[in-house]
């Protein structure tokens, strides 16, 4: 049974795109065959995140209008088997998307793959309510700062009103938090929301928290995936998200102070 | 130590600013460009296929265009796999 997650969040810039990317690219690795959408028509970003910019010869929007296959607009990804990259078009506007076109592709998808993970465009007008349309699971991207929480909630009420399965009275979208550019420094200086704030306020479980990490500027800006690089934090972080979506109970990590040894404490005040 | 790391995360931060640089050069020549983008590909793949299909039988779903886009130039390449049986019918003539 394949599963339709939407990357949400309201507002831009929060890493939708860096999460999306990072989410398919660990389901994959961990043997699912696996498809991220682009949904941002008119301003593709995900190839680039994924290093496939130049690879694009077809994109979805030629798919649902303009009588291409599928599997010739999906790209395969080169490093990780199993995941595959269907790309938007750059030049057209969101309203080349059409529900039923949109309904037909994911229908194809849902027979090949084991989770189709849709990365939304910022906002909550036509593009945004597309992307969440036919989700099953929605993971929402939060920045712990207060425009970030408020556009949150906003789109977990439209995650619950204006879906398929509000619409025809199925089973609500599982809602999770992803609580990227987490700076625990901050947090304990009390200069930043922590977790438990914004938990408080959004009321639905948490899938993940991902620290502030310099690797994934570093990692965008040469197309790869921050969860395939070992060292970063937030690769970690997000390794760890993928393995409680596929069920698995694992400890949030990067959320409290590391305790320090007293070699540690030592080595720190002699530097 | 940590002074070591400092300069080795400096170096690596120029490294990739600079593919970061290189690729965005590359990509946004192509989508200034507009009419040249990749929207006329359906097209031109209808209408080569229409050619071909005007003497073989073509399987859609056997037909492959990659774009391998480069600084100076960008090659397509079109792979039209032709059914065995079209062949081995015209090899028996």
């Amino acid at each position: 049974m394949s599963k339709v997650i939407v990357v949400t969040s309201g507002k831009g810039g929060v890493g939708k795109t860096t999460s999306a990317a990072a989410l398919a690219t660990g389901l994959a690795q961990r043997g699912h065959r696996t498809v991220v959408i682009d949904f941002d028509v008119g301003l593709r970003n995900l190839d680039l995140i994924m290093g496939c910019e130049r690879r694009v010869v077809f994109d979805f929007v030629n798919v649902i209008n303009d009588g291409i296959r599928l599997h010739q607009a999906l790209i395969k990804d080169k490093r990780v088997e199993n995941l595959f990259i269907l790309p938007t078009s750059q030049t057209r506007d969101k309203e080349a998307l059409t529900r039923e076109g949109v309904e037909k592709v994911i229908a194809e998808l849902r027979k090949e793959f084991a989770y189709i993970i849709c990365d939304s465009p910022a906002g909550i007008e036509r593009g945004a309510q597309m992307a969440l349309y036919y989700a099953d699971e929605a993971v929402v991207v939060t920045n712990p700062e207060v425009s970030s929480v408020r556009d949150s909630d906003r789109i977990l009420g439209i995650l619950n009103s204006k879906s398929r399965r509000a619409e025809i009275g199925e089973e609500p979208i599982k809602q999770h938090l992803l609580l990227t550019r987490y700076d625990l420094d901050r947090v304990q200086r009390g200069d930043m929301l922590k977790l438990d704030d914004v938990l408080e306020i959004l009321a639905i479980p948490v899938l993940g928290v991902i620290p502030n990490d310099p690797l994934v500027l570093q990692c965008s800006n040469v197309g790869m995936p921050v969860i395939l690089e070992p060292k970063s934090k937030a690769g970690q972080a997000y390794r760890d998200a993928v393995a409680r979506m596929l069920g698995e109970q694992v400890e949030l990590r990067f959320t409290q102070p590391q305790k320090r040894g007293l070699v540690d404490w030592l080595l720190r005040r002699s530097a | 130590m940590r002074l070591f790391d400092f300069f080795r995360l400096t170096r690596r931060n120029r490294n990739s600013a600079e593919t970061a640089r290189q690729r965005l050069q590359v990509l946004v020549a192509l989508d200034r460009s507009g009419g040249d983008g990749p929207d006329f590909l359906p097209l031109l793949q209808r209408e080569l296929l229409e050619v071909i299909r005007k003497y073989v039988e073509v399987d859609l779903d056997r037909v492959k265009v990659e774009l391998e886009r480069g600084n100076g130039f960008s090659t397509l390449e079109v792979n039209v796999e032709l059914p065995t049986a079209h062949l081995e019918r015209r090899a028996a003539v």
